[in-house]
């Protein structure tokens, strides 16, 4: 620990701790109700929604087959060049011709400002809402490598599309007991905080880019 | 500095309300952006038809972390500890304030960047570093126009609601160095937010974020943003600080899962925003290799001992309640003088700071109790019955007001007739000097406060009474088969057994 100790803590922790003791005696707790989930749909239905979603949000979207990963990737990359690909990322997926920015040893911050686009795979997605759950496994990387970069590249396999967040939440448990931190991303960054008009791309990755493969 | 920070309001609302409402620029932007909001909202909660289902779990679920809190904060604080991370416990704004300074002072910072606390409003934390020469940079580009322009925040979502376009053109063409001139084009002036900011991040050691919910079991806190700031300062540096209310906490990750359903809806209308992010402690060459938590109290436990306004503290700042609210969208968000605007601050700031607080106790009257914030609201706060609620407890704070006495006058006159309508005749020639116009604009001394926030109708010159007596006599023509049946008068309504009155189905042979 860097910072130096704070002699009151211990001192406002028991105050604090007397505080709410003292305020919730007799507070009776109820048991919760069901969680109430949406009417299941088919597994086609569910990747039309998915898809639907996604491209609310102005992201783009490319569903494909197996064989054809290669060429959607560098359909969906475009111009970029300079583009950070996670260490457990299969190359076999990648265009030829990259200039493929691996994090080992860790990039820096101006590297991975000069990148143009990444590369990732994904924890799982949800149709119902439209967003993709990273838990920075090998194939996702640390969370920088998908934030600073202008385009973002997922992959998404179609048997990681679930309906539900709540089904999504619980896919994603063991990650979140294991510690590693996840990111959820709907669309592109946005803000609506100039007289609501939605503005697409402001600090985060302006572009997003999801291709499902089944 | 108070020791409440940011909460406590300057004046009484009605005086505030009274210098915002003349503002008709404000009152245009406000329409127009709440309106636009409800819409939305609407159509999105509509998609869901469990949707009641899920704010009743919502609701309960807070319900059962409150009932435990003691015990979540502790489970809390070791499981961010088990994950390498430090917490505080600050018993007020004071506390937290020097908590967060003393954090930076050891790094040496003189510059950290800041994501989506509103909590740090609350505390004041920006004017206590600077004090230190620490300069906090606002990254929500919302949050870094009321910075530049020396503003306050207005509303809990979009700070910046109460300015258009034009003045955010003219605030970034003074203050942001090496942009030149501007459009006044929105996407024109978030490319120039990103400019000016893409550097701080990648470069700046420290960040201070809020948290819109921590979970005890596994230490998780989490930021719900848009932009990509959050993600940029819960990631990039060195240091990251997070100070939340004791009563974000939530027991089990799965418990997370309501929230990310009832919350997106209900604050900006959409399915699930942009970014979410969730992190534990530190992660081993990912992210801040050193984590602060700070939990505040700062009059939170004062809510907690108060079975009735307990369920306030369910609030997950989704800021529904504010875009439906009649009184906002005219009042704006200064009028309630406190970073927690709207109904939900008009029961949270009076509660927090205690309704001891001469001008936050006037917050619960700034409503018209229609019930629109309890419809929207996702954790089934009862925001009218509160504040009927604390209305009450305002009036037993100020004892036996020059009000408290009217009213007993007004009973006193009102119990016979003979005395009402003397006092009435006595008024109508009582008001001739008050009259202007066809108003009461200002009524004297202890009833002053009747015309403050309305001008009133003078007494006509002939009431119903005087009406009634002089009018002309009536004509007898009505045909006899009504006669008779005006004989048998009405039905009252008849008491049945039970003990429930109900009005008796009319008779056959009557009709």
């Amino acid at each position: 620990m860097t910072a130096e100790p704070f002699p009151s803590t211990a001192e406002a922790k028991l105050e604090l701790l007397t505080r709410i003791n003292r305020a919730i005696a007799g507070a009776e707790q109820q048991p919760l109700p069901p969680y109430p989930v949406s009417a299941p749909l088919s597994r086609e239905a569910v990747l039309h929604q998915f898809e639907d979603r996604i491209l609310d949000y102005k992201a783009a979207f490319t569903r494909v087959l197996a064989g054809e990963i290669v060429g959607a990737v560098a359909a969906a990359l475009g111009g970029a060049r300079r583009v950070i690909v996670p260490p457990g990322l299969a190359a076999a997926w990648l265009p030829a011709g990259l200039d493929m920015l691996r994090d080992d040893p860790p990039l820096s911050h101006a590297d991975l400002d000069r990148a143009e686009a990444v590369v990732t795979g994904c924890a799982v997605a949800v149709s119902e809402t439209g967003t993709i759950i990273l838990d920075h496994g090998p194939d996702q990387g640390r969370r920088a490598l998908s934030l600073i970069p202008d385009l973002h590249v997922c992959l998404v396999r179609g048997d990681q599309v679930v309906q539900t967040v709540r089904q999504a939440v619980d896919t994603v448990a063991a990650s979140v007991r294991a510690g590693r931190p996840l990111t959820w991303l709907s669309g592109g960054s946005a803000t609506s905080d100039i007289e609501l008009v939605r503005v697409e791309g402001v600090h985060g990755p302006r572009h997003l880019h999801v291709i499902v493969v089944e | 500095m108070s020791d409440h920070g940011g909460l406590h309001p300057a004046q009484p609302f009605p005086e505030a309300a009274r210098e915002q409402v003349v503002r008709a620029q404000l009152r245009a932007n406000l329409r127009k952006v709440t309106h636009t909001i409800r819409e939305k909202r609407a159509n999105v909660v509509g998609e869901l038809p469990q949707w009641e289902q899920l704010r009743t779990l919502g609701a309960a679920t807070k319900d059962a972390s409150l009932a435990n809190l003691s015990d979540r904060l502790l489970q809390l604080e070791q499981s961010v500890k088990a994950r390498g991370g430090h917490v505080h416990w600050a018993r007020d704004a004071q506390e937290a304030r020097e908590i967060v300074a003393r954090i930076a002072a050891a790094h040496g910072a003189r510059e950290l960047i800041k994501v989506k606390s509103i909590t740090s409003d609350e505390i004041e934390l920006n004017r206590a570093l600077e004090e230190r020469g620490i300069h906090a940079i606002e990254t929500d580009l919302a949050e870094l126009i009321v910075q530049l322009s020396h503003d306050r925040p207005s509303h809990i979502l979009v700070p910046a609601i109460h300015r258009n376009r034009a003045e955010i053109q003219a605030l970034f063409n003074a203050e942001l160095p090496g942009e030149g001139e501007l459009p006044d084009d929105p996407a024109a002036l978030a490319a120039a937010a990103r400019r000016y900011l893409r550097h701080k991040f990648l470069t700046t050691k420290m960040a201070v974020s809020g948290a819109n919910f921590a979970i005890a079991e596994t230490g998780t806190v989490c930021v719900v943003e848009s932009e990509g700031n959050g993600r940029m300062c819960v990631t990039l540096p060195e240091v990251l600080v997070s100070i939340m209310g004791i009563e974000k906490v939530l027991e089990t990750w799965e418990d997370i899962s309501v929230f990310m359903e009832l919350l997106p809806r209900s604050s900006t209308a959409e399915r699930m925003n942009p970014y979410n992010s969730f992190w534990s402690g530190v992660t081993p060459g990912d992210g801040p290799q050193e984590f602060h938590l700070v939990l505040l109290d700062n009059g939170r436990t004062n809510v907690l001992a108060d079975d009735f306004g307990r369920q306030t503290l369910r609030c997950i700042r989704c800021s529904a309640c504010l875009n439906v609210c009649p009184v906002y969208e005219r009042a704006g968000g200064h009028a309630y003088g406190s970073v927690y605007p709207g109904p939900i601050g008009a029961i949270l700031t009076p509660q927090l700071l205690g309704m001891h607080d001469k001008n936050a106790n006037t917050l619960p009257g700034a409503s018209s109790l229609c019930g629109a914030c309890y419809d929207v609201c996702p954790v089934k706060i009862n925001i009218p019955q509160v504040l009927i609620y604390l209305r009450s407890e305002a009036n037993l704070q100020k004892g036996l007001t020059a009000e408290a006495l009217a009213m007993k006058g007004m009973k006193f006159v009102m119990s016979e007739g003979w005395r009402f309508e003397g006092a009435l005749e006595l008024a109508r020639v009582g008001q001739g000097p008050l009259v202007h116009g066809d108003a009461i604009t200002s009524l004297p001394g202890p009833l002053a406060g009747w015309t403050q926030v309305r001008d009133l109708k003078p007494f006509p010159k002939e009431g119903f009474r005087d009406w009634w007596r002089n009018r002309p006599a009536p004509v007898d023509a009505a045909p006899p088969a009504i006669v008779q049946k005006a004989e048998e008068g009405p039905v009252p309504p008849q008491k049945k057994e039970g003990g429930q009155f109900d009005a008796e189905p009319p008779r056959e042979d009557t009709l």
